[in-house]
């Protein structure tokens, strides 16, 4: 796919607008934009309600109370709007704990998928500028360990880190959290595009430093590739679940995803107490902030994912 | 490059190595821990649990895949195709149930399962009909399928979708000098110009089929007889080591585990790359 590694960044982010590249050719033939398809339409937007409708029933249940959840159908409201109620509960619950697990998962994604991405910032911009010797062999390696199944690590990582005495602890969580070899690629392809070698020597022979070359020149190159990493590397933490699961004994330590499923559990327990209501308004509460963020960032993540595939 | 290369050996390397260890070593009651050498890897070969487990994955992966990776291809040339009305409202929302968790969405689709409670239960009411329990021990793996390809239909599409977009337009216009209708062009453009994002795909795609293991655990709170501790490898090892204290078998089982993926991954990017030559 030679023909295609010349794309700038940019480029693509401009494709995903409205369709410039159609209209040049297709003039010349037929009038106007190719024509809207009604049938087409209507069976991508089959896809569309099959994505949609499970969500639908998620935002509708958490305004029900647990008895309006057994009662009534389940893509309607109930006559008592009980969101606020629910809310309220979700996070006073058992001396409000749901606010600790909000937290300690704050804290994973802000040092987990912020050090991940700063590495492999780091690390693909090193790789993409640089030669060094057994750069090959590093290059095999981290792309080999993309094929690694992830979740066949965690067993061993939790043996080894036990052994080190680092397990019930944030940093058993941390630390495995801090390596994505997908982000690595992603930025080590984005950033042999995105950023000019002969822009990098200018800068040298201007008589900057590489650490200032880094970060004056290439950083804001790097943007769109970073936002993306960023948000994929989020997204992994935030929604992390086998890795706490093993790591972490001490419900004082656990993210939100481990405790809105013990509160599900709780249900199964003799004499536990059943909270379904509180397990789907906390589960609302968990999708919102990634929904909002890949909302709003779209424009970044969508250019920049579009130019990772670009030398695939 | 050098604090990336630090932390990666920590986390990867190292539990690697440390992983093989533990693999040559039993640790018995009496006499504690020994060398046995490849004695696991035996035991492991003829471990009926374990072979179920991977026949359940193996058949999750030819069934569940294709279904996936299919709808996410015809959406991505619905959507590049540009006769859809609002196209970037359907690229977006097809694509927000990535954002969803693995457990929110096992939750909340376990609920929809319930015959009595859920939402099954109230379009069994509401039509008079009995519907097939989805948590059954037939349909659960269905179920499950059902779940995976909720959550990552929409991240498929979206990469084939940016693979679409990067095609040169004189492709297109060559095309159509040529005559060449929609499917024509679909068939000889955009299909094998997105080779490599396919082949990516169905990687990703099979690793994430061999460690199934969030859905299936979750699920297990509302089907006890219908799920075992050993439904999928992942889980068997997992058992092996929280609820069995079996390290030393569990390294093993996630060795070999590891093997067979990227041995699976390997092939299919070798003839998916060939074919692209």
């Amino acid at each position: 796919m030679s023909h295609v590694t010349t794309a700038s960044p940019a480029a693509p982010r401009h494709a995903t607008g409205t369709a410039p590249r159609l209209r040049t050719p297709r003039r010349a033939h037929t009038p106007g934009r190719p024509r809207r398809s009604v049938l087409l339409t209507v069976l991508t937007g089959l896809v569309l309600l099959y994505t949609l409708v499970p969500l639908l029933w998620l935002v509708i249940s958490a305004t029900k109370t647990q008895e309006g959840l057994a009662g009534s159908f389940g893509l309607w409201f109930d006559g008592d709007f009980a969101l606020w109620d629910n809310i309220r509960q979700t996070f006073t619950y058992d001396d409000g704990v749901f606010t600790r697990w909000l937290l300690n998962t704050l804290l994973y994604v802000a040092v987990g998928a912020g050090g991940a991405t700063f590495l492999a910032v780091l690390g693909g911009y090193a790789l993409a500028k640089f030669t060094f010797p057994g750069k090959r062999a590093v290059f095999a390696v981290v792309i080999g360990a993309v094929a690694v199944p992830g979740t066949a690590l965690a067993v061993p990582t939790f043996l080894m880190f036990s052994e080190m005495g680092l397990t019930n602890t944030p940093w058993a969580v941390i630390v495995p959290s801090l390596i994505s070899p997908f982000g690595l690629y992603l930025m080590w392809v984005f950033a042999s595009e995105a950023v000019p070698t002969e822009l990098m020597e200018a800068a040298r022979m201007d008589g900057a430093g590489e650490v200032r070359t880094f970060f004056q020149v290439a950083l804001p190159l790097l943007a769109p590739g970073i936002v993306t990493v960023l948000l994929f590397t989020m997204v992994a933490t935030w929604n992390n679940y086998f890795l706490p699961l093993i790591m972490l004994k001490d419900p004082d330590w656990y993210p939100l995803t481990l405790g809105l499923n013990s509160w599900n559990a709780q249900a199964q327990t003799a004499g536990g107490e059943v909270v379904f209501n509180l397990v789907i308004t906390g589960s609302l509460i968990t999708i919102l902030p990634l929904i909002a963020a890949f909302l709003l960032l779209q424009k970044y993540w969508q250019s920049g994912l579009a130019a990772g595939s670009v030398k695939e | 490059m050098g604090p990336f290369a630090a932390v990666f050996a920590l986390v990867f390397l190292a539990p690697i190595a440390y992983s093989i260890y533990l693999s040559l070593f039993r640790d018995q009651l009496i006499g504690g821990t020994t060398f046995v050498g490849l004695d696991n890897y035996t035991q492991a070969f003829q471990d009926d649990k374990f072979w179920a487990s991977v026949g359940r994955v193996s058949l999750f992966l030819v069934v569940q895949v294709p279904i996936m990776l299919g709808i996410a291809l015809l959406v991505a040339l619905a959507l590049d195709s540009g006769r859809l009305y609002g196209r970037d409202f359907f690229r977006i929302s097809i694509f927000l149930p990535y954002a969803v968790p693995a457990v929110v969405a096992t939750l909340m689709w376990g609920f929809m399962y319930g015959t009595r409670f859920g939402l099954l239960g109230d379009v069994n009411d509401a039509f008079g009909v009995s519907l097939p329990d989805p948590l059954s021990p037939d349909l659960v793996l269905a179920s499950i399928g059902n779940i995976v390809t909720w959550e990552f239909v929409g991240y498929n599409m979206l990469i084939f979708y940016s693979a679409l977009r990067v095609i040169p337009h004189s492709l297109y216009e060559a095309a159509e000098i040529d005559g060449a209708g929609q499917f024509r062009v679909i068939a000889a453009i955009k299909l094998p110009a997105i080779r490599g994002a396919l082949v990516i795909a169905t990687i990703f795609s099979i690793i994430g089929s061999f460690q199934l293991f969030n859905e299936p655990s979750i699920l297990r709170n509302l089907a006890r007889n219908a799920i075992t501790t050993s439904y999928t490898p992942n889980y068997y090892t997992y058992s092996l080591s929280f609820s069995g204290q079996q390290h030393n078998y569990s390294a093993t089982v996630a060795i070999i585990m590891g093997l067979i993926t990227m041995v699976i991954a390997y092939v299919v990017q070798l003839r998916g790359m060939r074919k692209g030559a």
